[in-house]
């Protein structure tokens, strides 16, 4: 039974993420005073590309064409680790946080990998620089993790929600320090603005499209909806740790069904909040990335230095 | 019955050194064999039919090579089985050999530490012994003799393997040097080039440095106790001034060996220029028995540690482990890279010995045996993946007979096992998921994360950001690695050797490399295979084992309780297989969507070529520019001018020099002082046989007055 429900949010988080980024999409067009494609266009995007026959480089090597199944599996198996809908669901223990983020990594190296199978300047250019603003930006989101898995004393994201849901609604300091950590770590890591522009094809500035410029077909649609997935699961992680509340603890079907309700509302609050911050502000050089990271960091360091000096119990 | 097996694991490995040495003896041998066959008539015939083909001038380099290899691959085979067969026991197994002095006899002992240092030890042996003949054909006899090599090569893991059965400081001492000796030759044994001596010297004044320091850290302890046996040592009872002078010369000592910044300059000069297998070796292994003997001399003799020596061991660590990848990072030679990595892997060991020491001296020797469990595991895992990613770098010469990542490219189609094999060490030593370099850098965490249990603020805040850093480490490492593997396999050939590269024919040097490859996705998946044993190497040393919360079962990693974390990778691997194919086959399930081939997208202007690719120095700018202060940067762009008003730019040359800071900081500045002091020494020498007659009647005179 547990393992179904496992499945099942593991099915529930690769079926909605698309319904995210469609949404998103769907509410800074509306910001922009454009008009908005419905928020079921990257379903249909991504039914296009998987129909359609990939056309792939004379010197692509496998690592070329098999990099999006691995990269897919890896942000399936990231997402299979956080609780979506319920926490306590046995997938949820085989692998901890730390292990999340070396998921991350794994996709990432792939990627990295497969920008540079090619041989062109752009795949090496996009490698290159997600690898450097991935680097900076892990240490700040495992200090913003840790500042979380030292109060709940786990690293285990399940038992850290219920650790969070029992304390109650407590003002922490050092979980808002946290919190701005993560966001800003989440915005660089999933290159939305102001680090990355995922609606541009500019060759200065493109980091993540410059990777998967030569990607066509079903490869493509695995890659976009591998970022999609990735942008989702950041999104629940600040939700899920930060504002639990609603998320189910036993396994019956109403309090299943409140809690995917609430996820649902939950994450369109956030993109709501991400799209008229992608409205308001600007996109960066590249060589500012990192005082935008160094400042996660920063933030993340504060963090773990209030959780020390004010919270500990001694 | 033990003993046995580590002694036979010894002299193999000896034995295979003096083998080496009759590579020219050949007419001797032939002789001697003639002259036995006419002592013994009996059977002659067929004995001679037999051995008279093998001593052919044809065959017998050939076989003499395998003979010497086939031996030392036993001695590596007996090393692991004396390793495995202490570490199941649980045994410490003592014995006195009667040589040395006349009243130290050499004192040995084999308990788990050892036990698993000879594990590590073994299989990297082993492997070695498997890649050593097709990789040494290709030498030139006359130029580089194999008696050379093989000779010092069986002393080197002779010496590796007796510095851990020794049990007594003189013996200890011996053995060291055996290894630091026998390792010189084989760094200077491509001696034709200049670079090649001056690294080998380097190396040779280090390692005696090094030693130096840790006889005087032996000294301090055996000033305080009744003799140089360990035994006596370990009841030395020291005010904690000594113990910390005497902790201080040890980490001086085996810090050197071990290669942690700034005394780590020797490992990047003599790594690259040493024959592959034996960098494998030195970077593999020989970094290790220093880690043992810091072990050996802090948590065994020195007894009780203090946290300070672990909040040192955690700062040097640290500043090794980023240093270390950092320069590893703008390296371009696939060698010395490899070698700055390995400082890399030092530095996180040592940060995470740290933890261990502070959590002792904190009074959690649980949480402590988690530290050490960590370091062993990922000195047991840095000793795999480096070791085969060294040979597979010398796979790559010994196919494109270069080292030079910016001159590779696309030598994943012409040398496709060699990649795969390749490809795993990268990502080990990334430490990516399903591998084990990753399990090792998990433990570290977990291991930092238990900072709540510590009184002291300062430590509690300080651990955290060493967790952070190790987190950099690791991330930059994997960008490193992508830049390596990026570089030398994937893309388009950069150079016409690596256009015309094929695949390595030998079957021993691909199987020793698969061997070191497999084991390090099978102790990814079921890491807890080598964490029981290590258990109870932690169980003997601190007198503590895991907490008793801990799972430790083939499925599942718990080290501290389920309740605070827990990994599974056999079911993360399941679970990958399952998204990886279920998303493969729906794809696949139309025929019209068969991938077609088609030119690269080349923006429409034609003809794409290697030159347009990345380089090695472009994909690292980034980190040049971020973290522009850690090294010494010499960039310079000349730009050839033509044309009427010298406007036009013809050719632009671009140079880069990265330089370490440690040698105009700390290494020119002790090599002006030695100059000067030589200078001061000089004035008194002034060659006139007057003077020194003189001296040494003055000196006459004193002796005599204080003898009076």
């Amino acid at each position: 039974m547990n393992w179904l429900i496992a499945i099942l949010q593991i099915t529930l988080f690769v079926v909605l993420a698309p319904l995210l980024a469609g949404w998103i999409k769907c509410c800074k067009c509306r910001l922009q005073n454009r008009k908005a494609p419905s928020v079921f266009q990257p379903y249909r995007d991504l039914l296009k590309l998987t129909c359609k026959q990939p056309v792939v480089s004379e010197q692509a090597s496998w690592v070329f064409t098999k990099a999006p199944y691995i990269i897919f599996s890896a942000t399936v198996l990231a997402a299979s680790v956080v609780p979506l809908i319920a926490v306590d669901l046995p997938t949820s223990a085989s692998a901890d946080v730390i292990v999340m983020v070396g998921f991350f990594a794994f996709a990432r190296f792939f990627l990295a990998l497969a920008g540079l199978d090619i041989g062109t300047a752009f795949g090496g250019m996009g490698s290159s620089r997600e690898m450097t603003i991935s680097s900076l930006a892990e240490p700040a989101m495992l200090m913003a993790i840790f500042t979380l898995t030292m109060t709940a004393s786990t690293t285990n994201l399940s038992f850290a929600i219920t650790h969070v849901l029992n304390e109650g609604l407590v003002l922490r300091p050092s979980f808002v320090f946290a919190l701005a950590a993560l966001t800003l770590v989440a915005i660089a890591e999933t290159g939305r603005i102001p680090v990355d522009n995922p609606a541009t094809h500019l060759e200065l500035t493109m980091i993540h499209e410059a990777m998967i410029l030569e990607y066509s077909g079903r490869h493509l649609a695995l890659i976009e909806w591998a970022s999609q997935l990735k942008l989702m699961l950041y999104g629940v992680l600040i939700a899920n740790i930060f504002f639990p509340w609603g998320i189910a603890e036993t396994f019956n079907l109403q309090a299943l069904g409140y809690g995917l309700l609430v996820i649902m509302g939950k994450l369109a609050l956030l993109a709501v909040f991400l799209a008229i911050a992608e409205t308001l502000v600007a996109k960066m050089r590249l060589f500012r990335v990192q005082e935008f990271l160094s400042f996660a960091y920063l933030l993340g360091l504060l963090g773990m230095l209030s959780h020390i000096i004010l919270e500990a119990v001694r | 019955m033990i003993l046995v097996l580590a002694y036979s694991a010894v002299l193999l490995s000896f034995f295979s050194g003096l083998l080496g040495l009759m590579m020219n003896q050949r007419l001797y041998i032939l002789k001697f064999s003639q002259y036995w066959f006419k002592k013994i008539p009996k059977d002659s015939e067929r004995y001679q039919s037999l051995i008279a083909p093998c001593l052919e001038e044809k065959h017998f380099p050939f076989l003499l090579r395998k003979a010497v290899f086939v031996l030392l691959g036993l001695s590596g085979v007996f090393a692991i089985l004396a390793g495995l067969s202490v570490l199941i026991g649980k045994e410490v197994v003592t014995d006195q050999l009667s040589l040395g002095l006349p009243w130290l006899p050499w004192h040995v002992r084999f308990d788990c530490l050892s036990g698993f240092f000879f594990l590590i030890i073994g299989i990297a042996v082993s492997s070695v012994s498997l890649y050593g003949p097709g990789y040494v054909n290709s030498y030139d006899e006359s130029q580089h003799p194999f008696a050379i090599l093989g000779l010092f090569t069986g002393l080197f893991v002779a010496g590796m393997l007796l510095v851990l059965l020794a049990d007594d400081a003189f013996f200890f001492m011996i053995a060291w040097e055996l290894m630091s000796v026998a390792s010189y030759f084989l760094v200077a044994f491509q001696h034709e080039n200049a670079a090649n001596r001056s690294a080998a010297f380097i190396y040779l004044l280090m390692a005696e440095v090094g030693a130096l320091a840790i006889i005087l850290g032996f000294g301090v302890l055996a000033g305080f106790s009744d003799g140089f046996t360990f035994d006596a040592l370990r009841k030395a009872d020291l005010s904690t001034t000594w113990a910390s002078i005497a902790f201080m010369w040890a980490l001086l000592g085996f810090g050197m060996k071990a290669g942690i910044v700034p005394v780590h300059v020797w490992l990047p000069e003599a790594h690259p220029v040493a024959p592959s297998h034996i960098s494998a070796l030195m970077s593999g292994v020989m970094l290790k028995v220093a880690l043992y003997g810091l072990i050996r001399f802090c948590f065994d003799l020195l007894g009780d540690v203090h946290w300070q020596w672990g909040v040192v061991l955690l700062i040097l660590g640290t500043v090794s482990a980023l240093g270390g990848i950092l320069y590893a990072m703008m390296q371009t030679n696939l060698k010395r890279l490899l070698a700055y990595s390995s400082v890399e892997n030092i530095g996180i060991i040592f940060m995470v010995l740290g933890l261990s020491m502070i959590f002792m001296a904190n009074g959690h020797p649980q949480l402590a045996a988690l530290g050490l469990l960590a370091v062993l595991f990922h000195a047991f895992n840095h000793a795999l993946f480096k070791n085969l990613l060294f040979l597979g770098a010398g796979i790559i010469h010994h196919q494109t007979h270069q080292l030079n990542i910016d001159m590779m490219g696309g030598l994943i189609k012409k040398m496709p096992k060699t990649s795969m094999l390749f490809l795993i060490g990268c990502m080990s030593i990334s430490s990516l998921p399903l591998f084990n370099g990753f399990v090792s850098e998990w433990l570290a965490f977990q291991t930092a994360l238990q900072v709540d249990v510590l009184d002291n603020g300062v430590l509690r805040s300080l651990i955290p950001v060493a967790a952070a850093a190790l987190a950099l480490t690791a991330a930059l490492a994997a960008a490193c690695f992508v830049k390596v593997f990026g570089l030398i396999f994937l893309g388009l050939p950069r150079s016409h050797h690596c256009e015309k590269a094929h695949e390595i024919q030998d079957k021993g040097m691909l199987a020793g490399s698969s061997l070191l490859a497999g084991l390090c996705f099978l102790f990814g998946i079921f890491p807890s295979l080598i964490i029981n044993l290590l258990n109870s190497v932690a169980g003997q040393l601190l007198g503590e084992t895991l907490p008793n919360d801990a799972a430790l079962s083939w499925l599942w990693l718990a080290p501290v309780s389920i309740n605070h974390a827990s990994y599974s990778p056999p079911l993360v691997l399941i679970g990958a297989l399952i998204a990886g194919c279920v998303s493969f086959w729906y794809l696949r399930r139309s025929p019209s969507t068969v991938i077609r081939r088609a030119e690269t997208w080349d923006c429409g202007f034609g003809g794409l070529t290697h030159r347009m690719q990345y380089s090695s120095s472009a994909f690292t700018m980034p980190f040049r520019r971020i973290f522009a202060k850690v090294w010494i940067i010499d960039e310079q762009i000349d730009k050839d001018m033509q044309g009427a008003m010298d406007q036009d730019v013809a050719a632009v040359h671009y140079h880069l020099r990265i330089q370490d800071h440690s040698w105009p900081r700390l290494y020119h500045p002790i090599e002006r002082g030695v100059n000067n002091v030589a200078k001061l020494v000089g004035r008194i020498q002034t060659g006139n046989i007057r003077v020194y007659l003189g001296y040494s009647f003055v000196t006459l005179i004193i002796m005599l007055w204080m003898v009076s």
